[in-house]
């Protein structure tokens, strides 16, 4: 992965919370030293739990392009349902990660050359209080487990900032031990 | 301070800073949540303004003309349709000369039925009268919705200050805000010439007649005529204060450049590419790449559309070999509008030098078509390389 210039593609249901969570990681991206980075939802007519896709770029210089990512380093997948429904590893790059939010082993997948790291998110925030099906805090653990870029402190931070008035700390409590628990099979 | 926030909330926060106290729209897609953040800092006393929810957007503009009539600094939004059903108001407002600033967040029109962007909306208004101004990102909304408020109560026209929908209004960037005592210190209250006053009643743009004539006050008034000449006069010297905005808005905030163009790699270059909003910005990528294939092309973003700055962009392509035009809007029956704008200006100011740029006219993203960078600089390398044979050439049609 060029630590440079990094894609991420968010696959999550409408209304799941996937663009807020890639917003908290670009805020913490930016004060990292990204300058540029730019998150874009799927335009058009969202409804609530139809499959829905986010781009975020992150980059050290001012990005131009705001085209949507065709060749994501990072997928991050908030249901495993969605494996059904939407082709998650279109365009990934060889060797690019998988995060997926699952109740399943971690060897119950099998990605050719992709690294696969899991976490049961949905269980890890019912556990810290959050009302079911809430993950898009907890997500952001396993990915950065995964992906290893900004330190776990950071993202809590911009967790807390962003659920000030939502139960912030039961939500940064599931990123961390999301963070904790994340299988990444190496 | 810098946020990362959609290209809507950067226009909202433009809005709040500079203290609008009217501000009346009615919601449509993509421009939906920017006047849905200025509702919510008015419900919530973060800003002190009058929000009018309105049954269309031929009242809220009708609402806004009112308002600034009065004396109100005002602001309203719209998309697409929405832009179109005002358009007796649109005309009626530059008319009036009065000085209220609308964000056009650009949508293609129908039929058929399309919420994705293209520029057609805004494009289709080129002849009202009234100022536009297409953005690049979210730093040119903030700022450009801030010098759009100073320069319409300068010269007493509307502004459009025109975005991509989608691209820019729902897309997620980094931006600096703006302090208010800033704002407050380059944007000084609206105190308009003349206001409506209830102790004073007046009648403002009455049936004027053809020829001048002696007025209640027994001085000759301008006819009808006279005024719409004016009106053309002031949008010509606008060019002038536009400078000054952005000259004055450098000094406050420090940072600007020119107000009318943004040229990149231009300088050397044999072929400029040439478009309006955030296309611009995507064929910088693309010029990066025909430049390491030696390749000697820039990219120039036109700013302001209306008034025209003819001499800005003849200046910055004269000894260019060609250019090419890109646009997400046309001139049916014709070509796009700023191609022939462009070339009106290539010829008044470089047929006398002998020596004329080609230009060709590419029409791309129509109704939210994706353009991918790829093919975008595929078309850029065909365009330098042999003139397109028919024109204007679609990007990525598939029939």
């Amino acid at each position: 992965m060029n630590k440079d210039f990094i894609e991420i593609r968010w696959h999550g249901r409408g209304g799941q919370g996937a663009i807020t969570a890639a917003k908290i990681v670009a805020g913490a991206a930016f004060v990292s030293g990204y300058a540029g980075v730019v998150m874009a939802p799927t335009f058009g007519t969202e409804r609530r739990g139809a499959p829905v896709m986010t781009s975020l770029k992150l980059s050290k210089e001012k990005i131009y392009d705001l085209t949507p990512i065709e060749t994501p380093d990072i997928v991050v997948v908030l249901d495993h349902l969605l494996l059904n429904e939407a082709d998650v590893t279109h365009g990934l790059k060889p060797g690019g990660i998988i995060v997926l939010n699952t109740p399943m082993a971690h060897d119950a997948y099998h990605f050719k050359n992709y690294r696969l790291a899991t976490a049961d998110v949905t269980a890890i925030s019912v556990e810290t209080g959050l009302p079911h099906g809430m993950v898009n805090a907890g997500i952001i653990g396993s990915l950065e487990k995964a992906m290893n870029l900004l330190g776990i402190e950071i993202l809590i931070k911009g967790i807390e900032e962003e659920f000030r008035t939502r139960k912030p700390q039961n939500n940064s409590r599931a990123a961390k031990i999301a963070y904790e628990r994340t299988i990444t099979g190496e | 301070m810098h946020i990362i926030e959609n290209g809507n909330v950067a226009a909202a926060l433009g809005v709040r800073l500079c203290r609008a106290g009217v501000i009346a729209a009615y919601p449509i897609t993509p421009q939906t949540p920017l006047t849905e953040r200025l509702s919510e800092y008015v419900e919530s006393g973060d800003m002190k303004a009058e929000y009018i929810p309105v049954e269309s957007e031929h009242s809220a503009l009708a609402v806004c003309i009112a308002a600034s009539s009065a004396g109100a600094r005002t602001f309203t939004a719209t998309s697409a349709n929405g832009l179109l059903y005002m358009h007796e108001q649109v005309q009626w407002a530059s008319g009036a000369r009065l000085p209220i600033v609308m964000c056009v967040v650009n949508r293609a029109v129908g039929a058929p039925w399309n919420v994705w962007n293209d520029q057609q909306d805004s494009i289709s208004q080129r002849d009202t009268g009234w100022i536009q101004i297409y953005c690049c990102d979210h730093q040119q909304i903030i700022d450009t919705v801030i010098k759009a408020f100073w320069l319409a109560e300068k010269v007493s026209i509307p502004i459009m200050v025109c975005y991509d929908g989608y691209i820019l209004s729902h897309t997620y960037m980094p931006f600096d805000v703006p302090d208010q005592e800033k704002v407050d210190a380059f944007l000084p209250p609206f105190k308009p010439e003349y206001a409506l006053d209830p102790d004073q009643p007046a009648n403002l743009n009455t049936v004027t007649l053809p020829d001048v004539r002696v007025d209640v006050h027994g001085e000759l008034a301008h006819g009808y005529m006279e005024i719409r000449y004016l009106l053309q006069e002031d949008l010509r010297t606008t060019l002038k204060a536009a400078a000054e905005a952005e000259q004055r808005f450098a000094q406050h905030f420090g940072r600007g450049g020119d107000p009318f163009i943004e040229p990149y790699r231009c300088a050397d270059a044999d072929f400029v590419a040439v478009g309006m909003g955030s296309i611009t910005y995507q064929l910088r990528v693309c010029v990066d790449a025909l430049r390491k294939e030696g390749i000697r092309v820039g990219v120039m973003g036109v700013r302001y559309y209306r008034p025209f700055p003819d001499e800005a962009i003849a200046g910055a392509l004269k000894g260019k070999q060609g250019v090419i035009v890109f646009e997400k809007a046309l001139s049916y029956g014709y070509e796009g509008a700023l191609a022939s704008d462009l070339k009106s200006a290539l010829y008044e100011h470089l047929a006398p030098t002998g020596s004329l740029p080609t230009v060709q006219n590419l029409i791309a993203g129509i109704g939210g078509r994706e353009i991918r960078t790829e093919d975008l600089t595929q078309t850029l390398r065909a365009a330098i390389h042999e003139r397109i044979s028919k024109e204007p050439h679609w990007i990525g049609l598939k029939l």
